[in-house]
């Protein structure tokens, strides 16, 4: 009985992960139509610069876990004016070149890294866990949830409630209208897509203590990235959210109960949503 | 029986009705005119009975035979064909070749990976006639993106010719040609058989007139006015559509 | 017409005299490996260049074709059923991969079958029972067609020349073909087509099918190779590999991907000799060329040199060129 707790409560934490991880890459999706495939090195990024921070420049957890979402917000910046900028329009150019970036900064990684993996402990004040309902829950993975429901409030503030939100969500309703109406979109695709580097960044420091920091990493969240916004819907917050806990879910009781194949159980829900309803769970357009 | 008959037909994009409850009845080999100012619906009409679009409401029948549900690619093989407003032909291939495309479209050798298109005689000889037809005959092997404006539009109705339709949609078939031009494409329009029903969608009301028999004046999605030319161009609402609008 | 045929055959006859003026059976082997990828580039090209659909999942079906033949041979198969097995297996996971991706276009196929493939890359990593996971699976023998020894280097390449050429012949009746022509159709005005009478959907769905043909025909003779298959063959990498190959020799041609795969094999093989770092580099061509040839190595090194030519004083400014940067189609 307890297993399937913590279960459920691993899943929950792996999706507030996948959250923070997929929330940045939908909304570059849905905004700019740009298949962001440096997401995954973004998170691998984030874990590794901030894991420096922490372990070998002994700055607390959180400002350090700051300090990688910033660092990797501003690699993403760059990118994303000095490439992908000269770049609009062209899909297939703008896939191979996030493509080869994410291959040179997967081989960066391994030159400053090396390949081993990097173990970060628990930050202090969140180790141990709590006892309730009979149940053992770990405390980190509790403060993983809370932090990805409060990233998850201030987006949907940021999107809902402010100017630039709205100038965000006119672009992903309507790119060509959003330029016609005269919003900015040159500096609005920057900020979206430092806000979506910068939330995998963080997401990458936030889970280095559950996943560690190995080479690879970029390899096996980037394609956690596409199937949660394929089920989610592009460009969808909710459909992020929920996509996120979802792929949670399967991806933690696949492994427990079907570890050979549990790769493949992960790609079942985007199976059935592609079959069924290919926009995507909260999505309105078809990717 | 009637070649070409819509009824109720309805689309909504958002909350904008841009076609409310369109009757139409056209008859075998009729030349039917649509007239209307922009926004009017003219061109969702056409996407409608083609099956670019799917109506929220209402039908689409061919000689009879009901097309509501069935996709773009069987309305073609049913002998529906048309023209577009823009333009959408294959810019790298040769005038040629587009029209070849057309045949193939309705031909079963579309579906052959072992033979070789150039040399298959009887689609080609066919489509050469089809551009002879539209006067484009000696300009066969030129790439389309190296031909005029007018010469594309031109591409474009010997492409729905050569399909052998039986009901011809164009849409705007004189937008946008010199004067010579207009007078060229309406000789061909006027040499068409009568077995060919033909449809015609036009902004300008004076420029297609003498080429049709009857005229449905569109108005905000709707079929406001229809009737032989004198009774449509006599009619008030014709009037205030074109003039007070 | 006659220089062009001229040029065939004397292209031929380099291709047959490899094992002559190639020194070694180490380069011998060389020259192997870019027929096989380049009949994998071509796989991945029919897509690209004609459906104007890119893969980055045709890894996967590479190495389910691979693996298909290697864990059939370990199972007590014969060879003969091993490769009728793989190239089944291949063309049903191919369906299957080209009716999921085919819910879209454009973006969205690229996204769905990146997925797809880290499928087949994940199922070739943890499923150990079947595939042994991280080990591979090794193959203990290439086939004798006809009592012909293909552990010699030369044989081998013999007959990877043999199944390249056909390969390469059937890539060009398909591209001639009415079909391909409808396919291109499909890539340039897919709604127009539809208005036309063509099946979009269905066509598309068949080029996949050729392509995934391709591609595992490329698999088996990849497997026989190395006589090893690992999850790494399927890794992103190894399909982004495909899709530079097309793209650096030109896509819409059949010449581009050869000359492409020609390329990142020698690359890579030069490469490996004297830096470890072959993914860097590989990013670092698939930035380049974007930004400076997005039409392809071919045709943009013609366009180059071309247009250095044309800078200097009192020639006509090139037109109709697509300026640098901006991108291909």
């Amino acid at each position: 009985m307890s297993l399937w707790g913590i279960l459920a409560i691993n899943s929950v934490a792996f999706g507030g992960l996948l959250f923070l991880l997929s929330a940045g890459f939908s909304l570059i999706f849905g905004l700019m139509r740009v298949p962001n495939l440096t997401h995954g090195s973004m998170f691998m990024l984030g874990g590794y610069v901030g894991s420096t921070l922490y372990l070998t420049w002994h700055l607390p957890f959180w400002l350090a876990a700051l300090g990688a979402a910033a660092t990797v917000a501003v690699f993403g910046g760059v990118i994303e004016r000095l490439l992908l900028r000269r770049l609009s329009g062209s899909i297939l150019a703008q896939v191979l070149v996030t493509l080869g970036i994410s291959f040179i900064v997967a081989d960066f990684c391994l030159l400053t890294w090396t390949g081993d993996p990097i173990s970060v402990a628990t930050p202090p004040g969140l180790t141990g866990g709590v006892r309730a309902f009979g149940l053992f829950f770990t405390t980190y993975r509790i403060a993983i949830i809370l932090v990805a429901c409060v990233v998850a409030a201030l987006l949907w503030a940021l999107l809902d409630k402010t100017r630039l939100g709205a100038m965000i969500r006119a672009g992903v309703d309507d790119p060509e209208m959003a330029r016609v109406v005269g919003i900015r979109v040159s500096r609005l695709f920057t900020i979206v897509f430092c806000l979506g580097a910068g939330l995998a960044g963080f997401g990458g420091i936030m889970g280095a203590p559950i996943l560690t920091v190995y080479p690879g990493l970029d390899g096996d969240m980037l394609p956690l990235a596409l199937v949660v916004v394929i089920l989610g819907g592009a460009g969808s917050l909710l459909g992020s959210l929920v996509g996120s806990f979802l792929i949670g879910f399967v991806y933690n009781f696949g492994q427990a109960m079907l570890p050979e194949l549990a790769y493949f159980v992960l790609f079942l829900p985007m199976v059935l949503v592609l079959v069924l309803r290919p926009q995507g769970l909260f999505g309105r357009h078809a990717p | 029986m009637t070649a070409l008959s819509i009824r109720k037909l309805e689309k909504s994009f958002g909350g904008l009705r841009v076609t409310r409850g369109v009757d139409l009845e056209v008859a075998p080999g009729e030349r039917r005119l649509i007239i209307g100012p922009n926004g009017a619906g003219k061109t969702t009409l056409f996407n409608l009975v083609t099956g670019e679009l799917k109506p929220d409401i209402g039908s689409v029948a061919l000689f009879g035979q009901e097309l509501t549900r069935l996709p773009s690619r069987r309305r073609a093989h049913l002998g529906l064909s048309r023209t577009y407003q823009i333009i959408t032909l294959f810019p790298k291939d040769t005038l040629l070749r587009n029209v070849t495309l057309s045949l193939l479209g309705l031909s079963p050798l579309r579906w052959s990976p072992l033979l070789r298109l150039d040399r298959q005689r009887r689609l080609i000889e066919q489509a050469e006639r089809a551009l002879a037809r539209v006067g484009l005959a000696q300009m066969a092997h030129r790439p389309l993106a190296e031909t005029s404006y007018g010469e594309r539009r031109r591409v474009e109705i010997a492409m729905a010719l050569a399909q052998n339709p039986r009901v011809l949609l164009l849409d705007e078939p004189f937008a946008g040609l010199s004067v010579d031009e207009r007078r060229d494409v309406k000789t061909l329009l006027f040499a068409i058989p009568r077995d060919v029903t033909i449809v015609m969608i036009e902004h300008d009301m004076d420029v297609a007139l003498d080429l049709a028999e009857r005229i449905s004046v569109m108005h905000f999605g709707e079929v406001v006015v229809e009737g032989t030319r004198t009774e449509v161009v006599a009619d008030p609402r014709t009037k205030e559509i074109y003039l007070g609008g | 017409m006659t220089a062009t045929r001229a040029s065939l055959l004397a292209a031929l006859a380099v291709l047959v005299a490899v094992p002559w003026w190639v020194p070694g059976d180490y380069y011998i082997s060389v020259c192997s490996q870019i027929l096989i990828y380049a009949v994998f580039a071509l796989g991945v090209d029919v897509l690209i260049g004609y459906a104007g659909l890119v893969s980055l999942g045709h890894a996967g079906l590479f190495g389910l074709a691979s693996y298909a033949v290697a864990i059939a041979l370990a199972s007590g198969s014969g060879q003969l059923g091993a490769v009728a097995l793989a190239l089944a297996v291949a063309l049903l996971g191919t369906a299957a991969f080209a009716a999921l991706s085919l819910r879209a276009t454009g973006i969205g196929f690229i996204m769905i079958t990146l997925a797809l493939g880290q499928i087949l890359w994940g199922l070739a990593y943890r499923w150990v029972s079947m595939t042994d996971g991280d080990n591979g699976v090794g193959v203990a023998a290439r086939p004798m067609p006809f009592g012909f020894n293909l552990e010699v280097a030369s044989h081998f390449y013999y007959a990877t020349l043999v199944v390249f050429l056909l390969a390469l012949l059937a890539a060009w009746v398909f591209v001639h073909s009415p079909f391909g022509a409808s396919l291109a159709g499909t890539r340039d005005q897919p709604r127009r087509m539809n208005a036309l009478g063509y099946h979009v959907w269905l066509i598309r769905f068949y080029a996949c099918l050729f392509s995934g043909l391709l591609t595992a025909v490329a698999g088996i003779l990849f497997v026989y190779y190395t006589k090893f298959i690992s999850p790494q063959t399927l890794a992103l990498t190894a399909s982004a590999e495909g899709v530079l190959m097309v793209i650096s020799g030109g896509s819409g041609t059949l010449l581009g991907p050869i000359v492409g795969a020609a390329l990142v094999v020698i690359v890579k093989n030069v490469a490996s000799a004297y830096i470890e770092r072959w993914n860097m580099l590989l990013g670092a061509i698939f930035v380049a060329i974007v930004v400076f040839m997005p039409e392809g190595l071919v045709p943009g090194t013609t366009r180059l040199v071309r247009r250095a030519f044309k800078l200097r004083p009192n020639a006509p400014a090139p037109t109709g060129e697509p300026a640098p940067g901006e991108p291909a189609p």
